[in-house]
């Protein structure tokens, strides 16, 4: 074989290996890119059944064990000081799972406009908050992170409505 | 007093690493040997300086100086000593020193080694190492400086965060750095002979013990990252396709790429141009993996800002090292001559398949790990990437490359013929069909198929032995003493593909592993897995740093007691913290695994798992490295005679 075919041939392996690379990497990412939505845009964003992270902070007071499917689950609210959404998960909380503070869940909508998610994700230290958290707060108009730290995490779902926000 | 002289060391350091990027290089240009064999001296030396400055920082951690800022932030007095000794790289500052530290220690290796290298080489790859060093260590020096001190001291210090104390990550950094910065080393040689301008068989023979060092440590770090998260975080999984995790993949894909094409050079003199586009690959892959994930830009655009003098200081770094490397390589490979040819189908051609299968691998996991930066830049969108997309892109990619494994060491170099190969391969074939045929009655179609794979690859590894033994074919004695004959090198080559084949068994294992989330109260007993596990108490056990709550479990099966577990939760007061604690029992071909979640009216909420040939993943790795390390003592690769002979031959040429 001369040196020009098998160029050719390498160059066609590379080709078609890259290729299909591509290709899966554009197949997948229709299916399984999971988009970030605040509980103020999730009705509008989000179609049932699509996974999606969800993130705010866990409204006070919300927080109540239930049983689904004879599995010790939980229910609680996030808020992003605008609305509120019921979100249920079976299973183990996070070490740092706590009412006031920031959360962020992979889930998705169910038609009857309540959340179930699937992963809850607090895995940082108190005064952390998630940056996808501190984003909806911005959105929502509660707070600027340029104007100094945020207001006690306890009373933001009470904080009365911006209307800078969003 | 002795952080300062850390800090004069740490000082000392760059002006060393200065000269030993600027003198050796302009020896080997003007062919002056005593500024050549300046080289290893002076690699030596920044390496001591180093050395000095990590022992101030190290006995500041050990006896609790807490005036030092760095001490302070991440250590407490009551801290056991192992955690002071490796608290030191559990932070930014520590850690950076310590990249540091092993890049001055791969200078001196070099020096130490490279003596049977030609002089020129060997003073442009430590010249090269000295001049990345001398960036990174300016680095450490300027903006990351960990002998920073505080006044006045504070009398306790803030405490490590706890899930790091942790024997398993206490040494899961060093060995990763270790996988990190050794591939500077090919890196330094690529550059090297980029200079010199020539690419030989004799290069590449100098290239792979480096490479496969390196590349065995990072299999070491990674199987030890993955371990740690399984049985410290306690979410039952064991890769979360993190950015911090691909980070380390990437390098990891492409230095196994390298190793492989790097074989083709040394055998057949082909491949060099690609060969050493990827050394200057997967070393910037390694930079790109340490620094700009421990800065914080993957995971949040704003932690990046939060040090913008640190931030733009590592960017301009990497954009210095990477780009002076490729420009150099955009000159300077276009006068490298390619000689060896060979047919697509041969050994030369599955080595080049498995580069571009790897390589097409390693820029799915990259733009699945990137794209979330790009989208937020440029979209304003706010995404993730999760494991799905993953495992929808690497498993189609992965399979052709476990075909290919076990196929290409049957072919013959420069031409081969497929049908022959494939016939000595029957056994191995039965063998992966029959394996996945069994798993496929109790399990779902891809777990089945897992097993199959790793039966594949497995077998396919004995097969190669045998093959090379011609077992079967001549008598008995012959073939034993083919056996004993066989290079240490294709020993490592089989150890490692089998190790590969462990390690995906235990991930078609974890895939069929059944986990069940209950809540009891104590003197309750749940099914799962066919074993019988028993809440006995709830009891408070406290330690030295932290309080406890654990739960007892009685583990039994058909009446006997299999194992005693005890999960807890940790709460850290003065960190204001609290970690999970996971049990978790083995008997190697399963664990056990049980987490305490929270108690709500007397019960206690229990996530336990049964998980099928879990511990194979983390034993298929170390199989992996043992196989690399065995390859690394093979004669041939050591710097002995037949490589003192190709180095003569080289100067001769």
């Amino acid at each position: 074989m001369k040196r020009k075919h098998r160029r050719l041939a390498i160059l066609l392996a590379a080709g078609l290996g890259l290729g299909s690379a591509a290709a899966l990497t554009l197949f997948a990412f229709r299916d399984n890119l999971v988009f970030f939505v605040t509980p103020s845009d999730l009705a509008t964003r989000a179609r049932a059944g699509e996974t999606v992270r969800l993130g705010g902070l866990v409204a006070a007071g919300s927080v109540a064990h239930a049983t689904i499917d004879g599995q010790p689950a939980v229910r609680f609210r996030v808020t992003d000081g605008r609305s509120s959404v019921n979100v249920s998960y079976i299973g183990v909380l996070p070490d740092l799972f706590r009412e006031g503070q920031g959360v962020v869940t992979l889930g998705s909508l169910t038609p009857d406009g309540s959340f179930v998610a699937s992963e809850v994700l607090a895995k940082h230290d108190e005064t952390y908050m998630p940056k996808e958290v501190v984003e909806a707060l911005k959105k929502s108009g509660h707070w600027q992170p340029g104007n100094g730290p945020p207001p006690p995490a306890a009373s933001w779902n009470n904080l009365p409505v911006t209307k800078n926000g969003g | 007093m002795i952080p300062e002289l850390g800090h004069f060391a740490l000082a000392l350091a760059v002006v060393i690493a200065a000269a030993q990027a600027i003198l050796p290089l302009i020896g080997a240009h003007r062919r002056d040997a005593a500024l050549m064999a300046s080289a290893p001296a002076l690699a030596f030396g920044q390496f001591l300086a180093l050395a000095l400055a990590f022992g101030a920082l190290l006995w500041s951690s050990v006896v609790s100086d807490f005036s030092v800022y760095n001490i302070a932030e991440n250590s407490q007095s009551v801290k056991p000593l192992l955690y002071k000794i490796t608290g030191i790289w559990g932070d930014h500052e520590g850690s950076i020193l310590l990249w540091c530290l092993i890049l001055a220690i791969c200078g001196a290796l070099v020096g130490v080694f490279g003596r049977a290298l030609p002089a020129s080489v060997r003073a442009r790859v430590i010249g090269v190492l000295g001049a990345t060093s001398a960036g990174f260590v300016l680095f450490s020096l300027t903006v990351s400086n960990p002998f920073v001190r505080l006044w006045p001291p504070p009398l306790e210090g803030h405490g490590m965060n706890p899930l790091l104390e942790d024997p398993g990550l206490a040494f899961h950094p060093p060995i990763l750095y270790a996988g990190y910065v050794g591939f500077a080393i090919p890196f330094a040689f690529a550059l090297a002979a980029l200079i010199e301008g020539r690419v030989d068989a004799a290069w590449g023979r100098w290239v792979r013990p480096w490479a496969l060092a390196a590349w065995a440590f990072l299999t070491g770090g990674i199987a030890l990252g993955s371990w740690w998260s399984y049985y410290v975080l306690g979410w039952g999984g064991y890769w979360f396709w993190d950015p911090v995790e691909n980070a380390s993949l990437l390098p990891w894909l492409a230095g196994t790429a390298l190793v492989h094409s790097a074989i083709v050079v040394e055998k057949r003199d082909a491949l060099k141009i690609w060969t050493v586009l990827l050394a200057i690959g997967t070393f910037s892959m390694s930079l790109c993996g340490t620094f700009l994930v421990r800065s914080g830009i993957l995971n949040s655009v704003h932690a990046f800002a939060n040090d913008p003098a640190r931030g733009v200081f590592i960017l301009v770094l990497l954009a210095l090292v990477i780009g002076t490397a490729l420009a150099l390589f955009a000159w300077r490979a276009p006068s490298l001559l390619p000689t060896g040819i060979f047919a697509p189908l041969s050994r030369e051609g599955a080595l080049v398949l498995n580069n571009i299968l790897l390589c097409s691998i390693a820029a799915v996991v990259f733009t699945g790990t990137t794209y979330p930066l790009f989208a937020q830049l440029l979209a304003g969108a706010q995404l993730s990437v999760g494991a799905p997309f993953f495992n929808a892109t690497v498993l189609p990619l992965a399979i052709p490359l476990f075909a290919a494994m076990v196929v290409g060491p049957m072919l013959s170099w420069k031409r081969a013929a497929l049908a022959p190969a494939l016939m000595r391969l029957w056994w191995v074939a039965l063998a992966a069909l029959a394996i996945g045929l069994i798993a496929s009655l109790r399990t779902d179609a891809l777990p089945a198929f897992g097993f199959a794979a790793s039966a594949w690859l497995i077998a396919g590894a004995f097969a190669e032995i045998v093959e090379r033994a011609r077992l079967f074919r001549v008598s008995l004695g012959a073939s034993l003493a083919r056996l004993a004959g066989i290079p240490l090198a294709a020993w490592g080559a089989a150890i490692a593909h089998a190790g590969m084949g462990i390690t995906v068994a235990g991930i078609a294992g974890m895939a069929i592993a059944d986990h069940r989330i209950v809540a009891i109260h104590p003197g309750e007993t749940v099914e799962l897995g066919g074993y019988r596990w028993t809440l006995e108490d709830l009891r408070d056990a406290p330690g030295p740093n932290y309080t406890a709550r654990l739960a007892d479990i009685r583990v039994t099966r058909n009446g006997q007691t299999i194992a005693l577990m005890s999960p807890g939760r940790r709460s850290y007061p003065l960190q204001r913290t609290a970690t999970t604690d996971t049990a978790i029992r083995t008997n190697l071909l399963r664990d056990l695994y049980a987490v305490l979640g929270e108690e709500r009216d007397g019960k206690a909420v229990l996530r336990l798992h049964v998980n099928i040939l879990a511990p194979w993943i983390w034993l298929g790795a170390l199989v992996m490295a043992f196989g690399g390390g065995l390859s690394l003592v093979d004669r041939r690769l050591r710097i002995g005679a037949p490589v003192r002979r190709a180095a003569a031959r080289a100067v001769s040429a």
